[in-house]
């Protein structure tokens, strides 16, 4: 590249964070610039540093020895990884094998040198988040607050802002109203003619926060035909700890579900929230030892419940739901698993239902795993954009597969009083197959 | 911090101001990557004013101002040559207006293509450029390059369809040229547009809006081999048909755009043409037939429509994103830009699979068939200097033997110093006197993107204008 000198730059001793990138990965960025339009950090931003053509210019410095310097890293971390350019890409750049372990040897760096202790990350997200019965105790009280009335006026009154940090950037994100359901059972039968075996997915978060999808979910497998499973000792995925830099914690994850589901009974693991499933899709990618075989084997299963129910052709629900409604893709199902048209066919078959197309659909809300948490402004901003585009479109539902999606486009209208109904595609599924409505009347 | 920077800081805003060498690489190129210089300077202005302002600081730093929009351009008009200060559009990126009434869209130079067609989607209007990397290049970049794609052949390309611009001349003065009905004076538009940023900055255009076609047909033809797509392609002309657009692309290309888009391409296919008819429904369905006898005479093995609106946006993906699908063989590419009469199309085809065996470098083409326009990608690792050099030779080759043809080199792409050496080969040495005199008229110190469109008197044609 070029020699100047560098003043800025931080220079780290430890190893290069692009050690371990095969460099071809590289080369199969040709410099097009085609994808920086789908990206969202520059659409808002315009500055090519924080596109996929120039992040991927600044990690090929690093590996072609050039020091990362603090601006560099800015730059990088701003990034989603949402992988919209990879389905922009003509060229086939698999972007997020570039920025995932690169963001992990620079999370791992740091841990060495600084051995800064991060509370957050520590106890909220590795003690915390991948539990779904720890998650949920700590919500008893919220769920309390919200029943009286507490919780809407410490929101009203700004009460959270004095929460510090990104914990404070939490309390807004649950839903106004925390809906409790029983637990999950351990099997649910077939509705009718038996036409697949298949196990679920749980998940941590979800679990806690959406329980009512799950059930819902479990209802439109049972209608269509599934036995399901659902294998108690499952655990997280392991997302949270991967995309947070905790790689070993990450394998733990993985290779406790490993056990807990036995491959062969099912014909599927399906999952109904899009960043489990991605990250899922993915184990067998993520770690060379002796278990990778079985990881793959693992990851081969996993079905997004969109893509499962559109496979085995869905049974059409009767019930009638007159309203407008308009999709969002998740990033980690449109662009992680390339998942658009199964959700939208699945939907269309509602009868009453009108789906009306979202402008820019594919263009990341904002929540990206942690990402609300850690770079609040810019996920407050695609907040904003994303609602503006949900409302140019008229819809009283917008529908999301994704936990962290619905957290946060629910968030960003909450905030602005707006009283749309934010759903999962299953929550209005199962609404109609049950001849219900999402409001009264 | 230098002078430069502050004052750039001062006239444009600090958040709108790179400095930070490591921040700056990535502005060292555009889609063409064997130039790099990084620039001095990056600014991102948020306004006309801003523009204004900062070119009158580079006045009077005495340092050269190169504007940028997307930074697709595959030709290094972006290229900030004698360490520039660039000048990214990217910012400036609202639609203003849309009136429907007159036909007329009003856009900041930085909204891209695809934006424009959001904005315009569902009021039965489109701008008609459509240059390939039209998901991601701006309005303010068309204007610069009057750049063209598959749909030229029969709605022109960007000069025909703007209508106004505002400019901020080399002195900082900001001036408006249009949109009136009947131009009096001078016809500056037509000027400045296709000028690559060397007689002004555009920061705001007035766009022609077309009223969609009532109806289309897109076709797919398989043929054996690239002679009888292209004698196919002269006989519909011939017959009197005038298609929306008429794009070929050849076998090696073919099993790229397969393996990026899975459209089930077969991929033993000599040639493959993408034919596209619009207009009013009624005749429609005549053109089609027409077409698909004159394919089939020419020993067309399937003629296929595509009989939905997706598979049709698919096709014209496959076309359009085909050139960067090419990154799968290969870590670089040298995309050349030449003109054939059409029923030379086959032998010039032939003489580039020569020449790429002889350089050992290997050559896919894609060709706009109905205006005889190929583009030949070569495929190399710019790692590997020999290869980049042999690439080089062999583009050079492929040019010369275009204008042995009986052809030329088109500006489709725009000139930028990939083909500055070539513009002797365009015109007189007279012309291009013209020419230097009117940029000097306008920019009289030359800071505006020099080194860029017009060769300095002495660049000996075919002398590529590397600085390296
Ligand atoms: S990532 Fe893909 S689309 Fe983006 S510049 Fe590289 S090759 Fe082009
Ligand atoms: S992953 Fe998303 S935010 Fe990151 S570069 Fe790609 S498109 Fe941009």
């Amino acid at each position: 590249m070029q020699g100047n000198g560098f003043h800025n730059a931080k220079l780290f001793t430890a190893v290069n964070p692009a050690a371990t990138i095969d460099y071809a990965l590289f080369q199969r960025c040709v410099h097009c610039g085609l994808c920086t339009s789908s990206c969202p950090t520059y659409t808002e931003l315009g500055d090519e540093n924080d596109s996929p053509r120039g992040r991927i210019q600044l990690m090929r410095m690093v590996a072609d020895g050039h020091p990362l310097s603090d601006r560099m890293r800015r730059h990088l971390e701003l990034c989603l990884d949402c992988r919209a350019c990879e389905t922009a890409c003509p060229s086939g750049v698999r972007y997020g094998r570039l920025i995932e372990p690169f963001r992990l040897a620079v999370e791992q760096a740091d841990q060495r040198g600084e051995a800064r202790y991060d509370w957050f990350r520590e106890i909220v997200l590795f003690r915390l988040f991948p539990y779904a019965d720890r998650m949920r105790r700590l919500l008893l009280p919220v769920r309390l607050m919200q029943r009286l009335g507490w919780y809407e006026m410490a929101e009203r009154l700004g009460l959270f802002r004095v929460i510090p940090g990104r914990l404070g950037r939490m309390a807004p994100l649950l839903p106004s109203r925390l809906q409790t359901a029983p637990r999950l059972p351990k099997f649910l039968p077939a509705v009718g003619r038996k036409r697949a075996r298949v196990a679920f997915f749980v998940g941590c978060v979800a679990d806690a926060v959406f329980r009512p999808t799950h059930w819902a979910t479990l209802r439109v497998l049972q209608q269509n035909g599934c036995d399901v499973f659902i294998p108690p000792e499952q655990g997280c995925c392991g997302a949270i700890h991967f995309h947070s830099g905790d790689n070993r914690g990450a394998r733990r994850m993985a290779d406790a579900n490993l056990v807990a589901f036995e491959l062969d009974r099912y014909d599927a693991i399906v999952v109904n929230h899009a960043g489990c499933g991605a990250m899922m899709k993915e184990y067998g990618l993520h770690w060379q030892d002796g278990l990778q075989p079985h990881r793959a084997k693992f990851a081969a299963k996993v079905k997004d419940i969109n893509e499962f129910l559109d496979n085995l052709g869905m049974v059409p629900p009767a019930g009638r739901i007159e309203a407008v409604a308009t999709y969002h893709d998740a990033c980690h199902l449109a662009h992680a698993q390339a998942i658009t048209e199964a959700p939208r066919r699945l939907l269309s078959l509602i009868p009453g239902l009108e789906l009306r197309e979202l402008p820019e659909s594919g263009i990341c809300c904002g929540s990206a795993g942690v990402y609300n948490l850690n770079q609040a402004e810019m996920s407050d901003r695609l907040a904003q954009r994303k609602v503006e585009n949900i409302l140019s479109t008229g819809a009283r539902i917008v529908l999301a597969s994704n936990a962290g999606c619905l957290l946060q486009i629910q968030r960003e209208l909450r905030r602005r009083k707006l009283p749309l109904f934010v759903m999962h595609p299953m929550d209005l599924l199962d609404l109609s197959y049950e001849s219900k409505r999402p409001w009264r009347g | 911090m230098s002078p430069l920077v502050t004052e750039l800081r001062a006239a444009a805003g600090r958040e709108n101001v790179l400095s930070a060498p490591s921040e700056l690489a990535v502005y060292d190129c555009d889609g063409l990557t064997i130039e790099r210089q990084p620039p001095r300077a990056v600014v991102l202005p948020g306004s006309t004013r801003q523009v204004a302002a900062v070119i009158r600081v580079c006045q009077r730093q005495g340092v050269p101002v190169v504007p940028r929009g997307a930074g697709t351009s595959l030709a290094g008009g972006c290229v900030p040559l004698g360490e520039a200060v660039v000048l990214a559009l990217s910012r400036m990126n609202k639609v203003l207006s849309i009136d429907l009434r007159n036909r007329m869209a009003v856009v900041e130079a930085g909204v891209a293509n695809l934006q424009l067609a959001r904005a315009l989607s569902g009021t039965g209007f489109h701008f008609a450029p459509d240059p390939s990397s039209q998901a991601a290049s701006t309005i303010g970049g068309n204007t610069a390059t009057n750049a063209g794609g598959p749909h030229t052949l029969k709605y022109g390309v960007t000069v025909n369809h703007v209508l106004g611009v505002e400019v901020v001349l080399s002195n900082g003065s900001i001036v408006q040229f249009g949109p009136v009905g009947d131009p009096a004076g001078l016809d500056l538009i037509g000027l400045l547009v296709g000028s690559e940023g060397t007689l002004g900055i555009v920061t705001k255009v007035w766009v022609r809006l077309m009223p969609n076609p009532q109806d289309f047909h897109t076709l797919r033809a398989i043929f054996a081999d690239v002679a009888d797509a292209s004698n196919a392609v002269s006989q519909i002309i011939a017959a009197g048909i005038i298609p929306a657009a008429m794009e070929l692309m050849d076998q090696g290309i073919l099993a790229v755009v397969e393996e990026a888009f899975h459209f089930g391409f077969p991929t033993d296919a000599g040639a493959i043409l993408i034919l596209e008819v619009d207009g009013p429904r009624a005749g429609l369905d005549r053109q089609q037939q027409r077409i698909v006898e004159l394919c089939r005479q020419f020993g067309a093995r399937e003629v296929l429509q595509a009989s939905t609106a997706p598979q049709r946006e698919l096709l014209w993906k496959c076309r359009k994103l085909a050139v960067a699908a090419t990154g799968r063989l290969s870590p670089s590419y040298l995309i050349e830009d030449g003109v054939v009469p059409r029923s030379r199309l086959p032998q010039i085809i032939d003489r580039i699979a020569e020449i790429g065996r002889r350089h050992q470098i290997r050559i896919v083409n894609v060709a706009h068939a109905g205006d005889g326009n190929v583009h030949p990608i070569l495929l190399f690792d710019e790692r590997d200097r020999q290869q980049v050099d042999r690439a080089l030779a062999a583009g050079r080759e492929v040019l010369e033997e275009c204008i042995a043809c009986g052809g030329s080199v088109t500006a489709e792409h725009g000139i930028g110093i990939e083909k500055i050496a070539l513009m002797g080969r365009l015109f007189a040495p007279a012309d291009l006197e013209a020419m230097r005199r009117v940029r000097q008229a306008f920019d009289p110190s030359l800071r505006l993107n020099p080194g860029k469109l017009i060769p300095p008197r002495g660049l000996s044609p075919l002398d590529r204008g590397h600085p390296q």
